[in-house]
């Protein structure tokens, strides 16, 4: 059997980076991905990565922004962590060799992004999430990590409450493996990939989070589903925010940067859920365009369209066909990013001991109710780095020797045994369609207490349909059709959760907003929601109190 | 639109040999030719197999041979890529096909592990506290080589990797013009020497091909006589394509034309053991008639070429004291 100390399934930012710090720790690691490392999302990411870099900037500063940004949802404790470590992580990338843009004096130039009033974004003209992938998977290299490149988390192997590896498969071969690992760190992203409308990748579909919650672990704020304000029509691809730090306007069919009536002091800087909601608002009113609103950035020049925002350019010629520097981006909300996750501690652990999870998949809380752009990048840095450390830790200090009965690898060859064998049925891609459309509708950025009960009616009953869908593919080799088969069980389960915990939050916070409750209400719903799935499948609510430490809820306004 | 998709198809679990499969599709004008190849997995034909990820040219997960060049699925629009009504996709060159359009990439990782594409700072550096102080301007002649997203479309068509495939090739030596030119980096002759090797930035023939595939405008091509370049102003210049060159360079500079006669000694350095093998192939040329004259007579007006020469040398010294 394969054995390793630490084992990080996913690898992302957040994935590289916990397994470089459990490398230099010292102990043997791995990371195990179904894609290859450089094909991971956190690639995708383009504005930059927030800290108080500079002299009139501070943590404080910086902690406070986000918690307001998070509609007060966030833990401050570990709002605090993120900030207070954040230039240093960065400043750490930057030795690596990441190459970020520079100001005349040599230092990192900095831009404005949404929800903050100064300048504290780093960035890499518009392709920063491309750079420190590329820079972490550098080091995985220069560190001699072992990466089972291809292969697709299916379980967590679990021994007397212990996480004790994980079962894998091996897409190239179609093998089925258990991996036992003293500690494994989940790092396996978002599951944008339920809803119609995503900026996600296609690889996003949540598998981390529906591993965990199926064993146990507490999935907490996942009723939080952050809306993009800037996605093209058709393929929901990503328009940066850094278009509206540079000074992109957004306009609707009457030519009017109608943030003013939103938010007169942010303007299109106000956070993504405020801007999500005014787009919606604009276009459900009749000032869209063709379903979209305007995005213009002509009054910023070619020459620092070309300088700060080449791959922006680019995309809209390729997929908007339109050119930036001589018309408007037709663009539309759309969703990017669970601030919602796996439920953990500072150091990244979850309920069950030797589990860990960083980066999109985990909720440590310090987005909260809404996330502010460039605070995901810096989140993988931090929270990647002392997850891998705790769980080298961990490891060293655990003696038993690893074992994983190969009764579990029978199991999971059997499971899918009869899924590849079934003979009629649906197609996974139906029930896709079905659960991504109606998530779109039903558990979009403005809720019903209706709505969602639909929603859940058409989850559930999809998990039933799931279990009889049938594939075309019955061959071991790159079987992608199993793949994706296996992909769309994840993204149900973890869809359930989203809209079960919607439904029980009677509030407006952040980016859960409830038509029949549009109000923020404090004396009942200042906590976070969790998620428990029982062994018959059930799924329990329960709360967390937010941890407040000196920034007390006030009044949000942009 | 209808068109028709010319899947190349191949599964080792049941084919000798690839063959062509054709599908027929109605799709919307806008698709690209992975939305299509998309649709056609999920609705019609779930057996084929192809690597895709983030649709927006930047994880570079669904590179392929599209017509017969490669690129990237996804940043190809089909109607542009349709002739009579037909796509043709095929698996990338010049790596083993695992499945259907799915190449096993390990000869292209290979070469990018060569290359040590990591920043490997002096160790009597000491690291600042905060960021490297870089100026702005050497950050962006960085970017070209940063922006390569490693999808090997420029290994699959590269045409000297088809014949020998040692040759680092486009991809590896682009990240390598990075590592190079990084400030940050203290093995910069260290590196040129090791990629002035055989294999190496000596071994591209300039047919740019990497060039007009790379789908994020790297020009990997350009790198490598950046490369080259610099190797030279090192003074590495122990191998026979830097000797190449400056034959070449300095026979046009002081005749006015090529001399090939010397051409290729003056490559081998004189070194008679390295010219052996050549022998047979000077032989032939000679029984042929193809042979180029011994004699090398300078060209009328060869100065105005050697002021040319001149002028330039001068630019770049100014460059190099800058």
């Amino acid at each position: 059997m394969l054995r390793h100390d630490v084992l990080v399934v996913g690898a992302g930012g957040a994935g590289m980076r916990a397994a470089l710090a459990a490398a230099q720790a010292g102990v043997d690691v791995a990371i195990l991905s179904k894609v290859h490392p450089l094909r991971s999302h956190t690639g995708a990411a383009e504005g930059g990565i927030n800290a108080a870099f500079s002299e009139e900037d501070s943590w404080e500063n910086h902690a406070y922004d986000t918690i307001k940004g998070s509609d007060w949802l966030a833990d401050q404790d570990a709002v605090e962590v993120l900030t207070r470590e954040g230039p240093d992580a960065v400043y750490e990338l930057d030795h690596m060799g990441a190459v970020f843009s520079r100001g005349p004096d040599g230092r990192f130039l900095l831009r404005p992004f949404g929800a903050m009033p100064i300048p504290r974004t780093a960035f890499a003209g518009d392709t920063t999430g491309h750079v420190l992938l590329h820079t972490l998977y550098q080091q995985l290299l220069k560190h001699r990590v072992k990466v089972y490149e291809e292969w697709l988390a299916l379980d967590l192997l679990v021994e007397d409450g212990v996480c004790a590896g994980i079962i894998a498969y091996e897409i190239p071969t179609g093998a089925v493996h258990a991996i036992g690992a003293r500690a494994v760190i989940f790092a396996t992203g978002g599951a944008g990939r339920m809803y119609a409308n995503t900026t996600n990748a296609y690889i996003c579909t949540g598998d981390g989070m529906a591993i965990a919650l199926r064993n146990g672990a507490l999935l907490k704020d996942m009723e939080m589903v952050q809306f993009h304000p800037t996605t093209l029509p058709g393929s929901g691809i990503l328009i940066t925010e850094g278009v509206r730090g540079e000074g992109g306007y957004l306009i609707n069919a009457l030519g009017e940067r109608f943030m003013a009536r939103y938010a007169p002091r942010m303007m299109e800087l106000a956070s993504r859920d405020v801007v999500s909601r005014a787009e919606q608002t604009e276009i459900d009113e009749g000032r869209g365009v063709n379903g979209c609103v305007l995005l213009d950035l002509r009054h910023l020049g070619e020459e620092k369209i070309m300088s700060r925002l080449p791959q922006t350019r680019e995309l809209g010629i390729t997929f908007a066909g339109a050119d930036p520097v001589y018309e408007p981006i037709p663009v539309r909300p759309g969703v990017h990013y669970f601030m919602g996750g796996i439920h953990t501690d500072l150091a990244g652990r979850t309920t069950i001991p030797g589990l860990y999870a960083v980066g999109e998949c985990a909720c440590v809380s310090v987005h909260g109710a809404n996330r502010l752009g460039g605070n995901a990048l810096l989140e993988l840095l931090v929270f990647g780095r002392r997850a891998g450390e705790d769980a080298a830790e961990f490891a060293r200090n655990q003696n038993s020797p690893v074992e994983v009965s190969e009764a579990r690898v029978r199991d999971a060859e059997r499971a899918l045994g009869r899924l590849v064998s079934r003979t009629e049925g649906e197609r996974w891609a139906t029930l896709r369609d079905v659960l991504a459309e109606t998530m779109n509708r039903e558990m979009g950025i403005f809720r019903t207490e209706e709505q969602m009960r639909h929603c859940l009616a058409v989850v559930r009953e999809l998990q039933e349909r799931y279990n009889s869908i049938w594939l075309d593919d019955r061959g071991r080799v790159y079987n992608y059709d199993l793949v994706s088969a296996i992909e769309l069980g994840f993204l149900l389960d973890v869809a359930e959760a989203v809209v079960v915990s919607g439904l029980a939050r009677r509030e407006s916070r952040g980016a859960h907003y409830r038509r029949d409750h549009p109000a923020r209400d404090d004396e009942n719903w200042l906590k976070h929601t969790v998620v428990r799935r029982d062994p018959e499948g059930e799924l329990h609510l329960d709360y967390l109190p937010v941890k407040i430490t000196r920034w007390p809820p006030a009044a949000r306004v942009y | 639109m209808q068109v028709t998709l010319r899947v190349r198809r191949f599964n080792p679990e049941t084919d000798l040999e690839p063959r062509f499969q054709d599908y027929t599709l109605d799709v919307p004008d806008h698709f690209t030719v992975l939305d299509a190849l998309i649709t056609l997995r999920e609705r019609i034909d779930g057996t084929l197999a192809f690597r895709y990820s983030c649709r927006m040219a930047i994880c570079g997960s669904c590179g392929m041979r599209i017509n017969g060049l490669a690129g990237l699925a996804c940043k190809t629009a089909l109607r542009k890529a349709v002739k009579d009504g037909l796509v043709t996709v095929e698996p990338m060159g010049n790596m083993p096909v695992a499945k259907d359009l799915v190449v096993n990439m390990e000869p292209f990782w290979h070469h990018l592990r060569a290359v040590t594409p990591y920043i490997e700072p002096d160790p009597a550096r000491v690291e600042p506290r905060q960021e490297y102080r870089i100026p702005p301007e050497r950050v962006e002649e960085l970017w070209e080589a940063v922006r390569c997203i490693m999808c090997g479309a420029c290994f699959s068509d590269c045409t000297v990797d088809e014949i020998d495939i040692n040759f680092l090739g486009p991809a590896a030596l682009a990240r390598a013009s990075w590592m190079v030119r990084d400030p940050r980096d203290g093995r910069t002759t260290e590196r040129l020497r090791e990629l002035s090797k055989p294999h190496g930035i000596w071994d591209c023939t300039h047919c740019f091909y990497c060039v007009q595939v790379c789908p994020k405008d790297v020009k990997p091509m350009e790198q490598i006589l950046r490369l080259r370049r610099l190797a030279m102003e090192a003074g590495i210049t122990d191998n026979n394509g830097s000797r190449h060159s400056r034959a070449f360079a300095e026979s046009v500079k002081e005749t006015g034309w090529l001399d090939e006669f010397t051409l290729v000694p003056k490559s081998y350095g004189w070194n008679p053991v390295a010219l052996l093998p050549e022998l047979p192939t000077a032989v032939r040329m000679m029984t042929r008639k193809g042979a180029p004259s011994p004699i090398h007579p300078r060209r009328p007006r060869a100065d105005e070429v050697r002021r040319i020469f001149e002028k330039i040398e001068r630019k770049e010294a100014a460059r190099r004291d800058a």
